[in-house]
């Protein structure tokens, strides 16, 4: 069976550059890169290039302004325990968004365990945060706002430079999730005004297993992990120097053909789009329509469940997602979804396909030959679509 | 190619069963009913019961090592409302249930099966020890006594209805457990060894009273022990912790040995009496299901038994209402449980069940 991949916002395969990148600090220069000897120095000087590599590509000021991490999850909750840690005595408030990735929701929760007080950004149908709904939450006891530059669902771009420049008027930390968009499109620290932000190497055809936190200089942030002087004491454990290699050559690369790819899988996505609103009926794009990241496209197909659509893709050899990979085999329709004020019928009926560089129209062309028949047979087994088609009615309306 | 889909549990049988079912040359594509919190906190994963949290991991692995897709299914929600609440409803109502019936019934042959049809599937299949077939004459889907009669599975199955029979399938009826236990060995999977479950998946210490204590939002009261005559003998701490036949954790003291031999919702009291007032002489039962008919017109000698672990007895079944009968059994039988099963057979032909609703002694 042909298999196609459409599920790039879970991961990317890695590209051949990087793997040849990575393979000599396995077996050959192995080193520890905190042993005075030859050996480690070797591999100390392996980290400090691609450590200097990645400053550039982000716009750091210096590369020490670059934690190489263990994930996007970690530097996500290194980010925010780090810093709710270090400025406990200066406040207790916490500002975020309704739509975040769950390393920043989930660890939001936890810090309001914790005695934190967070607010919670509500965003609009389209999947969009409004600067001035940060500017009015914020208090004087408010240390820290994290909202994510493109959102892993729906991949809506949020305006970060314009809520960046508010912040710093007021000299208030500004943290920001880029796993999903560095890579994709251009992630500059500067022009987006952030003090902090994380990315995961695996999303733009890297390496699992090694993120960045980009903290800017000066930003007091306390450590976690604790046992080592590596990461300049803020985060102990021998580095994943192949990893790190890896990261920042994959980082190199994406960004080298960054306006390139851009254009042609916007093209893709476009198409796919007009495509399916074509062809089907009773469905509809979440997410602003152009705000959006080139390869994100999320469908809700009314009175179908998205586990099944997935399945039965998958049973034909194409690779979607129903939501973030990471909350998949939950059956809680998503908090993205909920928090644009979709009604729970309809986020659970929710399809998200994300196309990468390879993708070609042939491969969407199948999957638009395939999609109508799935649609079809599983809404012939739904009793609401039977009475919704019958009664013309629209099915759900906005619930907030 | 025919498509099925496998419940599986990552135990010996339904592994195997999936095994079968790709040599008979079905389109077999595997799956895990998800149907307890599995945000549990790391440590408290329990071996054993058929759906026992860590099922999920060895059902991957043993499809992995089959070479066909798989997948985790989240049915928490549906086990919630048909099964758990159920359980707890009748426990509250000084009965004794069976989960596994209704979860056949209203959980694998229903939502799971639905599931299966939309993703093209024919049939679900299930790893229970039990063989189908149809009546050439009537047409109806006939269920009988899987071929291991120390196996045998087909009283959990009783309410299923003649559509979902028509959509199952029992690859392992027709073989013995030892058979299946060496073709898990042939095979190489590791659940070789794995021993049978038959615990309540739900409940992994299998401590029911706690658990409806902590899952029902009603409050369990405490209660009085009488003897048949009403008389006082002592307190307890609310019926949910009795079964019919109990004899351990009354804390009452006598002369003679006592056991439960009644429970009463309505005045909360529960009745201990002599071994001798365990026995009933027959049943009243409802919520019938007939699979060999589709309705008991006249009264037959049929055997019965009256829990998944009895030996099937002799006993005459006679028809009260469409969905009443009455059980006289030739001889008198232990710890007869409101909630429990009734499951009637011919030889190995299994005819149909209900809940026991009542015992008379």
């Amino acid at each position: 069976m042909e298999r196609i991949y459409f599920d790039h916002a879970a991961t990317t395969p890695v590209e051949p550059q990087v793997v040849t990148a990575m393979i000599p600090y396995f077996s050959q220069s192995f080193g520890n890169p905190s042993s005075i000897h030859w050996f480690g120095r070797e591999n100390r000087k392996a980290i400090d290039e691609a450590r200097t590599v990645v400053a550039r590509e982000l716009g750091a000021g210096e590369p020490s302004e670059i934690i190489f991490t263990g994930s996007g999850s970690e530097s996500d909750n290194m980010a925010l325990k780090g810093v709710a840690s270090a400025l406990r005595k200066k406040g207790n408030h916490i500002i975020t968004s309704a739509i975040e990735h769950h390393a920043i929701f989930d660890t939001c929760k936890y810090l309001e365990k914790q005695g934190f007080e967070i607010t919670y950004i509500p965003v609009s149908e389209a999947g969009l945060i409004d600067p001035l709904d940060v500017k009015n939450a914020l208090t004087d006891k408010t240390i820290l706002v994290s909202i994510m530059h493109a959102n892993n669902e729906v991949g809506t771009i949020q305006p970060i430079a314009e809520i960046g420049r508010l912040l710093r008027e007021r000299k208030i930390l500004f943290h920001t999730d880029a796993v999903q968009s560095v890579g994709s499109i251009p992630v500059n620290v500067n022009e987006l005004l952030v003090d902090m932000l994380s990315l995961s190497a695996h999303k733009f055809y890297g390496p699992k297993g090694v993120g960045v936190l980009y903290v800017r200089k000066g930003t007091l942030i306390d450590s976690f992990i604790h046992g080592g002087s590596q990461e300049r004491n803020r985060r102990a454990g021998t580095e994943n120097v192949a990893g790190i290699v890896g990261l920042a050559k994959a980082l190199q690369l994406a960004n080298g053909n960054l306006a390139a790819n851009q254009v042609t899988i916007t093209e893709l996505r476009n198409y796919l789009i007009e495509e399916v609103l074509r062809r089907i009926d009773h469905v509809r794009l979440n997410g602003d329509r152009s705000k959006r990241l080139p390869g994100n496209i999320n469908f809700s197909f009314e009175y179908i469940e998205g586990e099944s659509l997935l399945l039965s893709l998958d049973l034909k050899g194409i690779a979607a997602s129903s939501g973030s990979a990471c909350t998949s085999g939950s059956l809680e329709p998503s908090h993205v979804l909920l928090g644009m004020g979709i009604c729970h019928e309809i986020a659970h009926g929710s399809l998200r396909l994300t196309l990468g560089k390879s993708n070609t129209k042939t491969e969407i062309d199948y999957f638009l030959e395939v999609l109508p028949e799935i649609v079809n047979k599983l809404r012939g087994m739904s009793p609401l679509y039977d009475s919704a088609v019958r009664k013309e009615c629209s099915g759900c309306t906005r619930t907030k | 190619m025919t498509r099925v889909i496998m419940a599986m549990s990552g135990g010996v049988d339904s592994s195997v069963a999936a095994a079968l079912l790709l040599e008979q040359g079905y389109d077999v594509i595997g799956v895990t009913m998800q149907i307890w919190d599995s945000d549990l906190p790391y440590g408290t994963e329990v071996e054993g019961g058929c759906c026992s949290l860590g099922a999920v991991e060895d059902a991957r692995a043993v499809a992995n090592k089959l070479g066909i897709p798989y997948y985790v299914l989240n049915f928490q929600a549906p086990f919630r409302e048909k099964v758990i609440d159920y359980f707890v409803a009748e426990y509250l109502r000084g009965r004794t249930p069976n989960p596994c019936i209704v979860c056949n019934h209203s959980l694998k042959f229903a939502n799971l099966l639905d599931k299966g049809l939309s993703l093209g599937g024919e049939f679900v299949a299930t790893g229970h020890y039990v063989q189908k077939e149809q009546d050439r004459e009537s047409g109806r889907w006939l269920l009988r006594k899987g071929i291991d009669g120390g196996k045998d599975q087909s009283y959990v199955l009783y309410g299923l209805s003649q559509d979902q029979l028509a959509h199952s399938l029992f690859p392992l009826g027709g073989f013995e457990k030892v058979k299946i236990r060496q073709m898990a060995a042939d095979l190489g999977l590791k659940v070789a060894d794995k021993p049978d479950s038959q615990e309540i998946c739900f409940v992994p210490d299998q401590d029911y009273g706690r658990f409806i204590r902590e899952y029902s939002s009603e409050a369990v009261k405490p209660g009085k022990f009488v003897d048949p005559d009403g008389n006082i003998l002592g307190e307890h701490q609310g019926i949910t912790n009795f079964t019919i036949g109990q004899r351990k954790g009354l804390g009452i003291a006598a002369g003679v040995p006592l056991y439960v031999v009644e429970i009463r919702p309505a005045t909360n009291e529960v009745v201990l009496s002599t071994n001798e007032d365990v026995f009933a002489k027959g049943l009243q039962a409802s919520s019938l299901n007939w699979i060999a008919f589709s309705e008991l017109l006249s009264p037959r000698e049929v055997e019965v038994k009256i829990r998944y672990s009895a030996k099937p007895v002799s006993a005459r079944v006679s028809p009260l209402t469409s969905d009443q009968i009455r059980v006289d059994f030739n001889t008198a039988q232990r710890a007869v449980t409101p909630g429990q099963a009734v499951v009637f057979y011919q030889g190995d032909l299994m005819l149909g069940g209900g809940t026991i609703d009542q015992a008379f002694r």
